[in-house]
C-alpha cells in the first residue's frame, strides 16, 4: 500500500509540474463545450427562400405571407423566373425555392386541389430533410385552414371528422440541439482524457527509458498500473464536474437524474476507458505510434457512438459494432440519467457491459505490461 | 557472487547473436570489468543479469538466486544504472532519491552513509531537476539512486560514456571506495584504459568472451613485440605495413601506428628497411609495453581496425 502512495505521489508531482498540463485540463472541457454544444448544431433557425410567384392570387400571396410569418424562414428572393431562382440557389443565397404555378387559386377552387413545386439545395442531406419538414408542415397547415374559408359549407362538410395529431417531444420538449449534444460532449471529453493521458504517461516512460530503472525496483505491476490510473481517473471526474458546472447552467441542460448514478456510471466507464488506454500502450513504444493508435481506435468509437446521430438509424452491422464500443453505452447512460432522470435499474445493461469492459481491459492491460524489454 | 553458464541471447528470431554460450564467474567483492566495443554484447549480459530480458539458453546467477526464476530476489539486492540516464529528469535530484528509496521499501536517512561522498557533491544541486543537470551530475546522481537500497552488488553499464576525464576519475575513485564498504561491482566500459583499474577483466567482443584475468596478467600474455611506428604519411605507412611479410595486427593508436609481427624474433632494423624501401621518410620505430588495448587487438585479431576515442 505505501508503494502506491509513493508512486501516485511521484506521478501526481510529476502531471502538475507540466504546466502545458494544468492549462490543458482546465481549458479542454469549457472549450469543447462552447465551441462543440453551439456550433455543432442540427437546429435550423433561419432558412433563405426564394419564392416564384407566377399565379399572384389571393390563396398565393396568403401563402407566401405564412411562410414570411414563420420565424424559420427568410424571402430573401422574389422573382416571375424559375431560372433565376435556380441561380439564386447556386448562388448560395437561398436555401430553397417555392414555385407557385399560374392558375393555382382556379385549380384549387375548381379542382379541389393544386400544385406546388419546392426545391431544396440538398448539399447538406440533413438540413434538405430538415427544411422540407418545416416547409410541409406550413403547407398542411395551410391547407387545413384554406378548406373552411374558401368552401361553401355544405352538410356533407360538417360530417368530416378531423383526425389531428399533437405531439409532444418528451425529455426535450423545444427539441433543443445543445440539450442533446452536451452530455454527448462530456462523455467525448472524459473519453479523451481516459483513453489518451495515461497511456502516453505509460508510454513515455518507455520512450524516456525511465521504465528501465523502474523495472528493476521491486514495484509489482499493478502497482504500477494503478499508479498510472488513480490520477487519470481522479483527473476526469474533475473534468466531468467542471464541464457540468460550465454546461448545465450555460445551456440550462435539465439536470434530473442523480449525481450519485452519474458518477457511479461514469466510475465504470473510466476504468474501462483507461483500460483500453494502458493496453493500447502495451503495443506502442513511442508516444507517436500511440497518438496514432488510440486516434484510429477513438475516431470509430467516438462517431459510431450516438454522439451525433441516433445509433438505431444505423445499419445493422454498425449496430454489431457498437455491442464492443464502449463510449456507445456511456452516451447512452449519460443522456438517459441526465435527460431522462433514470436510475440504475434503467440503465442496468449499459452497466453490465461496460463492467465486463472494465475488467477485461485492466486485467489484459496488466498481463501484457511486462516487466522484461 | 555471479555465475554465468553457457548464456546465449538473440534477437529477432535469432538472425542477431548478441550473446553467444557465454561463461563467466564473478567473486565477491570483486571490482569486475566488462572491456568491449559497442555493440560487443555488453548491455544484453547486463540486462539478462539484472532480470530485465530472459536469455534464449543457458543459466545466470546472483548469490545462487537464479536470474528468470527468483527476479524479486534480484532486484532486491542489485543496484543497476543503465547506459542511459533512466531518472526521472522532471523530478528534482532530491525526489528522485527519495522516490527510489521509498519503493525500495528503505529510506535516504537509513542508508545514507553510503551515498555520502557521492551525494554531498550533488547536494547543493538537490532542489534542481535532474533533466537539468550537467552529464558528471547525472552520473552521479543515478549512482546514488543505484546505491540507496544497499545492494549486494553494483551493475553498471557504460557508466563513464559520454563524462569527462575528471568526472571519470571520481567515479573510478567513488568505484573503488565503494568495493571497500563490501559491494560487488559489475561495471562495463568501451574505454580500454579503464580496464587497469578493474580487479578483473574480461574481454568481450561479438557475443563473445575473449579472455579473463586480472589486467596485468592479460598484459603479461601479450607475448610478442610492439612497435608504435610513426612517418609522415600515415595513411601509406598503413598501406604499406599490411602488405609486410608475416604481419600479425596493425592498427592506428593515436599518433601513432601499433605493429606486431608473427615472427616473434622480428628486430626494429626490419622494420625500418622495409620502409625505407617503400620511401617513407621521418620514420619512427619503438618497441613498447602493450595496454589492454593492445592485448584485446591482439585476442581479436582485427586488422586495421580504426579506434575511435
Amino acid at each position: 500500500m505505501r508503494t502506491i502512495f509513493f508512486i501516485l505521489r511521484k506521478e501526481f508531482k510529476q502531471i502538475f509540474r507540466n504546466p502545458m498540463m494544468v492549462k490543458l485540463i482546465v481549458a479542454l472541457p469549457i472549450v469543447q463545450l462552447i465551441v462543440l454544444a453551439n456550433a455543432a448544431t442540427m437546429d435550423l433557425k433561419n432558412i433563405n427562400l426564394a419564392i416564384v410567384d407566377n399565379d399572384l392570387s389571393t390563396i398565393s400571396r396568403q401563402l407566401v405571407s405564412k411562410f414570411e410569418g414563420s420565424p424559420f424562414f427568410t424571402i430573401t428572393y422574389r422573382d416571375f423566373s424559375e431560372k433565376n431562382a435556380q441561380e439564386s440557389v447556386a448562388l448560395n443565397q437561398s436555401d430553397a425555392i417555392l414555385i407557385i404555378p399560374t392558375n393555382f387559386q382556379k385549380d384549387l377552387l375548381k379542382e379541389n386541389t393544386a400544385k406546388l413545386q419546392f426545391s431544396v439545395n440538398a448539399i447538406n442531406g440533413m438540413s434538405a430533410g430538415i427544411i422540407n419538414y418545416y416547409m410541409q408542415s406550413i403547407i398542411i397547415d395551410f391547407n387545413k385552414k384554406i378548406i373552411p374559408e374558401w368552401k361553401a359549407p355544405t352538410s356533407d362538410m360538417k360530417k368530416i371528422k378531423n383526425i389531428s395529431i399533437t405531439y409532444a417531444h418528451w425529455f426535450n420538449k423545444e427539441l433543443i440541439f445543445n440539450i442533446f449534444m452536451v452530455p454527448g460532449i462530456l462523455a467525448v471529453l472524459v473519453t479523451i482524457m481516459g483513453m489518451f493521458l495515461p497511456g502516453l504517461n505509460l508510454v513515455r516512460e518507455k520512450e524516456i527509458g525511465t521504465i528501465e530503472q523502474i523495472n528493476v525496483t521491486p514495484i509489482k505491476k499493478y502497482q504500477f498500473i494503478l499508479g498510472k490510473l488513480l490520477p487519470f481517473i481522479l483527473i476526469a471526474f474533475f473534468e466531468l464536474s467542471l464541464g457540468l458546472l460550465v454546461g448545465v447552467p450555460l445551456f440550462n441542460v435539465p439536470v434530473i437524474g442523480s449525481y450519485f448514478v452519474l458518477y457511479s456510471v461514469a466510475g465504470i466507464y473510466l476504468l474501462a476507458i483507461l483500460g483500453i488506454g494502458l493496453l493500447l500502450s502495451t503495443f506502442a513504444n513511442t508516444q507517436q505510434q500511440l497518438m496514432f493508435l488510440s486516434y484510429f481506435v477513438l475516431i470509430i468509437f467516438i462517431l459510431m457512438s450516438g454522439i451525433f446521430t441516433p445509433t438505431e438509424s444505423m445499419p445493422k452491422w454498425g449496430q454489431m459494432i457498437n455491442y464492443i464500443n464502449p463510449i456507445y453505452y456511456f452516451m447512452k447512460s449519460l443522456r438517459m440519467i441526465l435527460l431522462k432522470g433514470s436510475g440504475f435499474s434503467d440503465i442496468l445493461p449499459q452497466i453490465y457491459a461496460l463492467s465486463i469492459y472494465a475488467v477485461l481491459s485492466i486485467s489484459l492491460a496488466v498481463s501484457r505490461y511486462k516487466k522484461t524489454i | 557472487m555471479v555465475k554465468v553458464e553457457n548464456l546465449t541471447k538473440t534477437y529477432d528470431k535469432g538472425s542477431i547473436k548478441a550473446l553467444k554460450n557465454i561463461n563467466l564467474s564473478v567473486e565477491k567483492g570483486e571490482l569486475f570489468g566488462l572491456i568491449g566495443p559497442d555493440g560487443a554484447g555488453k548491455t544484453s549480459l547486463f540486462r539478462i543479469l539484472t532480470s530485465l530480458l530472459i536469455p534464449d539458453s543457458g543459466t545466470a546467477q546472483i548469490m545462487n538466486y537464479d536470474c528468470v526464476k527468483d527476479y524479486k530476489e534480484i532486484r532486491k539486492i542489485t543496484g543497476y544504472m543503465p547506459g542511459k540516464f533512466s531518472l526521472y529528469q522532471d523530478l528534482s535530484v532530491e525526489e528522485n532519491l527519495t522516490f527510489f528509496a521509498s519503493v525500495f521499501g528503505t529510506s535516504v536517512e537509513e542508508n545514507y552513509y553510503l551515498i555520502k561522498d557521492i551525494y554531498t557533491q550533488i547536494e547543493p544541486f538537490k532542489k534542481r531537476l535532474a533533466g537539468k543537470l550537467s552529464g558528471g551530475m547525472k552520473q552521479k546522481l543515478a549512482l546514488s539512486c543505484a546505491l540507496i537500497h544497499k545492494p549486494e552488488i553494483l551493475i553498471l553499464d557504460e557508466p563513464t560514456t559520454g563524462v569527462d576525464a575528471v568526472s571519470r576519475k571520481e567515479f573510478w575513485d567513488m568505484l573503488k571506495k565503494l568495493k571497500k564498504e563490501g559491494i560487488t561491482i559489475l561495471v562495463s566500459t568501451p574505454y580500454m584504459d579503464e580496464a587497469s583499474l578493474c580487479d578483473r577483466i574480461a574481454l568481450i567482443q561479438n557475443g563473445e568472451i575473449l579472455s579473463v584475468n586480472e589486467p596485468q596478467n592479460i598484459i603479461n600474455q601479450f607475448n610478442r613485440k610492439l612497435f608504435a611506428i610513426r612517418a609522415s604519411n600515415m595513411y601509406q605507412l598503413m598501406q604499406d605495413l599490411k602488405r609486410f611479410e608475416n604481419l600479425n595486427t596493425v592498427f592506428l593508436f593515436g599518433q601513432f601506428v601499433h605493429f606486431t609481427s608473427n615472427n616473434r624474433e622480428i628486430l626494429e632494423s626490419d622494420i625500418y628497411s622495409f620502409l625505407e624501401l617503400n620511401n617513407h621518410s621521418d620514420i619512427f620505430i619503438q618497441e613498447i609495453e602493450p595496454t589492454i588495448e593492445d592485448c584485446f587487438m591482439e585476442f581479436a585479431k582485427v586488422e586495421n581496425s580504426f579506434e575511435k576515442h
